[in-house]
């Protein structure tokens, strides 16, 4: 069995400037989001304090603010989260508030007002400086992986392609975040780690390709360079699509399997795969092409001269 | 003829695979509920208490699987919880207070797994319950205590030279000791007498007469920060061992932080009590000749302090530190023959002459005990974590009745449960610089275990969907891939298990369910690529042995970028993103090696080295 099956290479590159039109859409649909709506952080990174409890029946959620809030938590915001007996309460930082003890706390106040008894299934607490460094370490650690890949490529391959990758995976960064942004989805440690896996996922994805564009630039002569690219793209476009799909396959899995905890990473990972996927086809080579990649760079590089050949004797 | 298998290739994917799977095989056995008894102040379980606790379950009816002694540890495993519980409770009451008897769970690892070193996987909290804290160390404070100290010896100092000086002043908010002297010459010979008894000293001229600012150099800063630091987790680690938990954590992260994880625990509230108190104690003389009705109008006597006592009376008092609670050893509650409770007091050598000394000349005067707490405010500082608030009472004042040495007892505690409060703390040490929870998680039991079926589940029903996907696109080579994916889990688990530290967390098996999604990839790259040279017409063999040397090159470089992505995550994470990084590491080497060494020997099993017309691909 075999998806697509192609005597002739498809020419990609002649969506070039329409893939780009629609990634500088997506580019500036996604800061516009991210600048203007924001981002919903997560506790993680706000502070504040969340209690995740169990009921033995359905949950009344109004009862449940009512007692919160005659205990002075009005600000706590009530949910339902997995099942419609686990409910999680968010509790803003608050000054007047020892928020490291007020967990116990809130589980103390459900269970007097509660007869049959709410079990703690999970609280968390994160202070405000923790989670400022944790937007810093997290950013730092994009920016970081960033530069390691940019110089990695370069060396093995060629700037221009490195240029490209490099680009591609911010714009899938930038977009996953977008999507978030636009969606008001929660924005945790798990999406952040998915962020990251997508880095990884994505550079993958476009390294595989970029050694088909130095390949079929060796092996192609006189073909454009528009050709040479298609040529790559078709001839991986098989393994592309199936890898993609085989992941997606288990993120459905894990999304609807995996509990309510990790759907976020699910979600991040599900929609940044399709970005990925298509951007390594069109945005990074594209961009290669666009900064004048040619045949020449990919030629394999002449063989080394002997040491101090050419260079006048020191003394 | 192409594509045949030299014996080493055999030896070695077998191997590894044998490997892996002997070191996987500790997860599938059950944990058995446990009890966990290990005696406190370096003392040791014997084999006498052993066998009367093996005793004492008998006739309570509780079937132990086994008592055993390790190390100094006893380890009781039971059947169920239900009797763990229970022979909790007959342990604690046998036991007392000198050991510690906590709930654990142990596995139950065959004899000869554990014998080569075979142990299951480190389940992290999210998996398994339990109380992660994050504390930050007030390091403010010991820096402020450290200029207290200063100001001190300086005046002892300068009194001993015979330098008079007209004031010596410790500036907290400056960080600096503030020496104003009456005229030029005095303060020359106060800065060098000073200098002589300690290098470390930086003297700044001030622009007030006569005077100049001691400061204390930043290397000496660094290190009475990285001191402070130690002291604090040497004391959480006691502190930790007086709640009795199995497997504690407590850790050094960063310049100023602490992370503590207590697998199992249920009762945070107490946990965080002794844990968060920040308490020391410190010995003073009551100075009963100075006026202390001046005092309360504002009008405090040089060289002394006001206090108040628990109930509001005030006391007077002196500067002079008699002894500080880093000097205490041990701690114990009990009642005096009036049945009062008391605290008896262990000193280390230094904390027996120091008090020696201090209570020689003393002997009738009064002696108060200065308990001091540092507590969170409701004021946040820039960074907005809570300001904290020095809060310290007179919790008793005794005339000294005689030298005190090192043995002595605090009397006049209103309730036992006080004493018995006041003791722990003071055995657990004194921190020297306040910490405060900055971070904490605490996951149930119920959800842990939840995690771990819900992330099994996944990884099986992920693992279905992708064996079904492979074999219905490339039919046998799909088979051979699969078998390339299951020993995949099985290296993935048996690393996992077999590098100590390394910890499974929920979205470490994200990671797991990921790399399962990813690790054939490298599969179809290389099937891809024998498709590639088959329609470009090579022989059967030729196909496969361009296919695989192709396909190397750009899975090497496409994985060792994913890796390096993999390595920054480690290097920079925390927590979720650290145990992420782990297992997706983990992940791509092993699913390098099953891909590309692993399938090639299938592959060439079946169809190398012969005579095939065509490829089942």
């Amino acid at each position: 069995m075999q998806i697509f099956n192609f005597k002739q290479p498809l020419n990609f590159m002649r969506l070039k400037w329409p893939a780009i039109i629609l990634s500088a859409i997506m580019l500036v649909a996604s800061v516009a989001s991210i600048s203007i709506k924001g981002i919903n952080w997560g506790l993680d990174f706000t502070g504040g304090t969340v209690i995740e409890a169990g009921f033995n029946q359905p949950a009344d959620l109004p009862a449940v603010r009512q007692v919160l809030a005659d205990k002075g938590y009005s600000d706590a915001v009530v949910q339902l989260f997995g099942t419609s007996r686990d409910v999680l309460i968010r509790i803003p930082l608050r000054a007047d508030i020892d928020q490291a003890t007020l967990g116990d706390e809130v589980m103390a106040i459900l269970n007097q007002s509660n007869a049959e008894g709410v079990t703690m299934r999970r609280i968390e607490f994160v202070g405000p400086s923790v989670g400022e460094e944790l937007k810093e370490d997290g950013g730092l650690a994009m920016l970081v992986a960033l530069i390691g890949i940019l110089l990695y490529v370069t060396m093995r391959f060629e700037w221009r392609l490195s240029v490209g990758a490099v680009v591609s995976l911010a714009h899938d960064t930038i977009i996953t975040m977008g999507l978030f942004s636009l969606l008001g989805l929660e924005f945790d440690l798990t999406v952040l780690a998915a962020i990251l896996a997508l880095i990884g996922y994505s550079i993958n994805d476009t390294i595989v390709v970029f050694d088909r564009i130095r390949e079929s630039f060796r092996k192609l002569r006189d073909t454009s360079v528009d050709d040479t690219i298609n040529d790559a793209i078709t001839s991986t476009l098989n393994r592309t699509v199936i890898t993609s799909l085989t992941t997606v396959l288990v993120l459905v899995v894990l999304f609807y399997m995996g509990g309510a905890l990790i759907h976020g990473f699910a979600t991040a990972l599900l929609f940044g795969i399709v970005i990925g996927t298509y951007s390594s086809i069109y945005v990074a080579s594209s961009i290669a092409e666009i900064l004048g990649i040619s045949r020449e760079d990919m030629l394999p590089p002449p063989p080394i001269e002997k040491e101090g050949e050419n260079t006048d004797a020191l003394m | 003829m192409l594509n045949k298998n030299p014996l080493w290739r055999y030896v070695l994917v077998i191997g590894v695979l044998l490997a892996a799977l002997i070191y996987a095989l500790p997860n599938l056995y059950p944990e058995d509920p446990a009890l966990n008894i290990s005696a406190t102040r370096g003392g040791v379980v014997s084999e006498q208490i052993r066998a009367d606790l093996e005793r004492s379950f008998d006739q309570a009816n509780i079937s132990a699987k086994s008592v055993v002694l390790e190390q100094g540890q006893l380890l009781a495993r039971f059947n169920t919880t239900e009797d763990q519980l229970q022979a909790r409770e007959i342990a604690t009451e046998k036991l007392g207070d000198n050991y510690v008897t906590a709930l654990n769970l142990a596995p139950a690892t065959p004899a000869w797994l554990n014998a080569i070193g075979a142990s299951p996987m480190k389940l992290g909290l999210d998996l398994r319950g339990g109380v992660h804290f994050l504390m930050a160390v007030d390091m403010k404070a010991a820096i402020d205590k450290n200029l207290n100290d200063m100001e001190q010896t300086f005046r002892a100092d300068l009194r001993e030279d015979k330098i008079r000086y007209r004031n010596v002043q410790a500036d907290l908010a400056n960080g600096y000791v503030k020496v104003t002297m009456r005229n030029a010459e005095d303060l020359a010979a106060a800065q060098a007498a000073l200098k002589k008894r300690d290098r470390e000293l930086v003297f700044t001229p001030s622009a007030e007469e006569f005077t100049v600012h001691a400061s204390i150099s930043e290397i000496r800063l660094k290190e009475i920060q990285e001191y402070a630091l130690e002291q604090n987790i040497t004391i959480i680690r006691n502190r930790v061992n007086e709640i009795g938990v199995a497997e504690p954590l407590v850790q050094r992260q960063g310049a100023d932080r602490i992370v503590v994880q207590l697998p199992g625990v249920q009762d945070t509230a107490k946990a965080k009590e002794i844990l968060g108190a920040t308490a020391t104690l410190e010995f003073r003389l009551v100075d009963t000749d100075a006026d202390l009705g001046a005092a309360l109008e504002g009008r405090i006597p040089p060289g002394t302090e006001l206090f108040y006592s628990r109930d509001g009376r005030p006391v007077l008092l002196e500067k002079r530190i008699m002894l500080t609670g880093e000097h205490i050893t041990g701690a114990s509650s009990s009642f005096d023959e009036y049945s009062r409770p008391q605290v008896s007091i262990k000193l280390d050598a230094k904390g027996g002459n120091m008090l020696s000394t201090a209570t020689r000349d003393a002997i009738g005067r009064r002696m108060a005990s200065v308990f001091i707490e540092y507590k969170p405010s409701d004021e946040l500082d820039a960074k907005g974590n809570p300001i904290l608030v020095k809060n310290q009472e007179v919790i008793n004042d005794a005339t000294i009745q005689a030298r005190l040495g090192r043995d002595f007892r605090i009397t006049g505690i209103d309730s036992p449960g006080e004493a018995q409060n006041l003791s722990t703390l003071l055995r657990a040490g004194a921190l020297l610089a306040p910490i405060q929870i900055i971070e904490e998680r605490t996951i149930g039991p119920s959800l842990g275990k939840e995690n771990i079926e819900l992330g099994t589940t996944a990884i099986m029903w992920g693992m279905v969907a992708v064996l079904i996907f492979m074999v219905i696109y490339y039919k046998a080579f799909g088979l051979v891939a699969n078998v390339a994916l299951v020993a995949n889990l099985v290296l993935i688990v048996g690393v996992m298990s077999m590098i100590p530290g390394a910890t499974l967390t929920l979205p470490g098996m994200a990671g797991i369910v990921l790399t399962v999604g990813m690790a054939v990839d490298a599969n179809v790259l290389i099937f891809e690529r024998i498709r590639e040279e088959l329609l470009d017409g090579r022989s059967v063999q030729q196909a496969i042995h361009h296919g695989y040397d192709r396909a190397f090159a750009t899975i090497t470089d496409s994985n060792i970028t994913t890796l390096l992505v993999a390595l920054i995550l480690f290097g920079i994470g925390t927590g979720p993103v650290k145990g992420f990084a782990v297992t997706l590491a983990i992940g791509i080497l092993t699913s390098i090696f099953t891909a590309v060494v692993g399938t090639r020997l299938l592959v060439n099993l079946f169809w190398g080295g012969r005579r095939v017309q065509s490829l089942p691909i």
